[in-house]
């Protein structure tokens, strides 16, 4: 079928406004159950944090917590942001920039006894970055430290 | 004096753009004047690129007397880092991306000869305009030629994970690309100010998106390839909102170079290749944003600087909604194209450009959903791979099938499109889809992919059947190689996703493990030592029948600023890649993780091969272009 100029360009217009409803219907379905939460030990401790779904839990590395496990390839650590503590397990090599007093985020589930085991590890990747999310926490926290 | 010469050009470069911008707005009451609008321009490319010369030149010498070069400098670098260094950091990356602005107009004010006089001067306002605010930007808010006193002995040195040749050369590429997309939207802009809307913008606009997209794609490429081997995670592509920065702008100009063929060829789709020009410069100010404001959790954002951000936000807001108040304001009074019907080349162009609208729709909400998020509820949320590969995925597999028949149609109508043709990559496809089979583990969107991909591959050579190959003009050799790597790339996509295999163990010296078919023993380590850095080295080696090969993955400690860098050691199969990492010491054992990744190298080779078809294409448009200017009539319309 040949359309009419004008409506040919209404055609138009109207397959390109149907494709940006599907960009955004298909987007907010992916975003309803796809969406990884961010969430701080903060929220952890206060319960705001769900148990058994993909989650990114972001904060410091506390100093002395460490361990590696003796399989060799596992290591435990806990993630605090000054006010809530929440312990990680992790299987893989860490990330160079993962250390004590230092930003990491660990991407994985929260589990019922309340142990966060994580399934990747970012710590930061420019010396000077730090996760905006964090970015007060940690200039707080190392306000603290200072302090003391 | 060298810093302050830089400011100097900078400066007289940023009055210059201003008297640009003037002479573009006021050129039809200026008479003869008005012909000085493009010596202006070169002349403004010119003193930005000394300006950039002469920050190049401080990081050379260390001038430690310079801010920014104690902040990301060291004497002791290596001399290529000391030179990459000039743009390892924000101030000197801004000024590379102004440069680029600045030259890519001046080239454009020397070499474009088809396009209305009127319009090219329309265009170079435009990019006058442009260049101002990234100037403001740099002046205002991130002089790079700031002094520091007292000056420190000796620089603080550049991260060493961005000591990488690799990585010297990564951003320059894609500035080039993303700011090349910038003379696309100026000559939209051009064109809707004079109503000069067809044939013969595209073909102005044609060259420009080739080479921005060709750059776009290797820098995206170079990119995928050095996380893979640098960071030492084996992955390629994180959706991390960076690398979403330089993949909006690309799935923007891929709809952009199609639709402008058909505007070229054709006269048809006037609105929406304009629109799509201002989309895709829209997109490179978005990734830039993103990068330069740190709104957004990204492994790789450089500072996080609430003033730089919204700096650029409002560049981003004045430009991008200026072009589009202004095409709101001219579209009713662009020509009608030429018509053509649903099943026709044209239609399958536009279904193309549909489909990547979505994909770049749904990569744009799924990086900015973050943001809006946490404006509207302070909650604070991160999107990742689950969310873009389950939206992305299936919808490539769709554009992969548009692929398949999309070449073979002819322009305006095609009734009794030849079925025949597509015959055999359809059954390709089914026969590949049921190979998949063997692994009976493999998820459902690896299978398909790996079957669409078997499927386009064949269907990409079918433009070719029936031609005198010698005679086959370039731009159509470069449509098949480009879909060609498209195939490449998905078929490296699905394998690595379904396919890796590995192993992650604390080995002694002596021990063996396995990897897919590979029996990789653990020589022990030894210290080494580079130019700034010292290292661990572990020694493996991979046996798989008789082929033995050795390995000496490396975990470096640089000193200055203490950092630790992995060096993964690879070596490339026919079939794919064996990827080793060592990690930390445990006691007497050392962690290494092993990947075997069959055909993993098919991702970049696809994104060499759709580079390459880019270049062609480019190369045959401008050879065949050159010297034939348009016929009055067209140029008219």
């Amino acid at each position: 079928m040949t359309l009419a100029p004008k409506h040919q360009r209404l055609v138009l217009v109207l397959l390109a406004v149907a494709a940006l409803i599907g960009a955004v219907m298909l987007a907010m379905w992916g975003l309803s159950d796809r969406a990884a939460y961010f969430r701080t030990p903060q929220d952890v401790a206060a319960g705001r944090a769900e148990v058994g779904v993909p989650l990114r839990l972001g904060g410091m590395v506390e100093k002395g917590s460490i361990q590696r496990m003796p399989d060799g390839v596992s290591v435990a650590f806990v993630l605090t942001d000054g006010v809530g503590q929440v312990p990680v397990r992790f299987t893989g090599i860490v990330p160079d920039l993962f250390k004590e007093n230092s930003g990491a985020i660990a991407e994985g589930q929260l589990g019922r006894d309340g142990t966060f085991v994580a399934d990747n590890i970012l710590a930061k990747h420019d010396e000077r970055y730090m996760p905006p999310q964090m970015g007060n926490q940690a200039a707080e926290l190392m306000t603290r430290e200072t302090a003391k | 004096m060298i810093a302050e010469a830089g400011l100097a050009a900078l400066w007289l470069a940023f009055s210059l753009a201003l008297l640009q911008f003037g002479l573009a707005v006021a050129s039809n009451r200026l008479g003869d004047l008005k012909t000085l609008v493009a010596p202006v321009a070169v002349a403004q490319g010119v003193l930005t690129l000394l300006s950039f010369a002469l920050l190049i030149w401080l990081f050379l010498r260390t001038d430690t007397s310079v801010q920014l070069v104690a902040a990301n400098s060291h004497s002791a670098k290596p001399f290529i880092y000391r030179f990459s260094g000039a743009w390892g950091n924000h101030e000197g990356s801004m000024l590379l991306w102004v440069t680029v602005l600045s030259a890519a107009g001046a080239l454009l004010a020397l070499v474009e000869r088809r396009l209305p006089e009127r319009s090219l001067r329309a265009t170079l306002g435009a990019q006058a305009l442009l260049a101002l605010g990234f100037f403001g930007f740099l002046l205002i808010a991130s002089n790079p030629f700031t002094r520091l006193d007292p000056a420190p002995l000796q620089g603080q040195g550049l991260n060493p994970l961005l000591q990488d040749p690799g990585l010297a050369f990564h951003p320059p590429t894609l500035y080039l690309g993303y700011v090349g997309l910038s003379v696309a939207f100026s000559l939209a802009v051009g064109a809707l100010v004079t109503r000069e809307v067809g044939p013969a913008m595209a073909r102005a606009m044609r060259p420009w998106v080739l080479g921005a997209w060709v750059l776009l794609t290797i820098g995206i490429v170079a990119g995928s390839y050095w996380a893979y081997y640098e960071l030492g995670w084996g992955g390629w592509w994180f959706w991390d909102p960076v690398e979403n920065a330089s993949l909006m702008p690309w799935l923007a100009a891929t709809a952009l170079l199609h639709s402008i063929n058909v505007l070229a060829a054709r006269g048809s789709l006037r609105a929406w290749t304009v629109m799509l020009a201002v989309v895709a410069f829209s997109m490179s100010m978005i990734g830039t944003f993103l990068v330069r404001s740190g709104i957004l959790t990204s492994v790789h954002s450089f500072a996080v600087d609430p003033t730089r951000g919204s700096f650029i936000l409002g560049l981003l807001i004045f430009y991008t909604g200026g072009a589009l108040l202004l095409f709101a304001l001219r579209i009713a009074s662009v020509r009608e194209g030429a018509r053509f019907e649903i099943v026709s080349r044209e239609g399958a162009l536009v279904a193309n450009n549909l489909i990547l609208s979505v994909i770049l729709g749904t990569v744009f909400v799924g990086t900015l959903y973050p943001v809006a998020v946490e404006a509207v509820s302070g909650e604070k949320i991160s999107v990742g791979p689950p969310y873009f590969n389950a939206t992305t995925g299936p919808l490539v597999l769709i554009l992969a099938a548009v692929l398949f028949i999309g070449p073979l149609l002819r322009w305006r109508r095609d009734s009794r499109p030849n079925l025949r043709r597509i015959a055999g990559p359809v059954v390709v496809t089914i026969l590949a889809f049921a190979l998949t089979f063997i692994d009976p583990e493999m998820n459902l969107l690896p299978r398909l992919g790996l079957a669409f991909a078997a499927g386009l591959a064949a269907a990409s050579f079918l433009p070719l059947a029936g031609r005198d190959l010698r005679r086959t003009p370039l731009t159509i050799w470069g449509m098949v190689i480009s879909h060609l790597g498209i195939a490449v790339a998905m078929t490296g996509a699905a394998a690595d996703a379904s396919l890796t295999r590995e192993t992650l163990a604390a080995a002694r010296i002596g021990e063996v493990l396995t990897v897919g078919p590979w029996k990789v023993r653990f020589n022990g380590v030894d210290p080494v030592a580079g130019p700034n850095w010292t290292a661990i080295e572990g020694h493996l080696v991979a046996t798989r029948g008789s082929t033995a090969i050795r390995l000496d993955p490396q975990s470096r400690y640089f000193s200055s600023p203490p950092t630790e860098t992995n060096e993964a050691a690879i070596t490339t199969r026919l079939d794919g890649q064996l990827y080793t990492v060592i990690g930390k010491r445990q006691g007497d054992r050392w962690q290494l993780r092993l990947w075997w990744k069959p055909m993993v190298t098919f991702i970049w080779l696809g994104g060499a091969l759709i580079a390459l078809g880019g270049l062609l294409a480019l190369i045959g448009r401008l050879r065949r272009e050159r010297g034939r200017p348009l016929p009055l009539a067209e140029a008219r319309t």
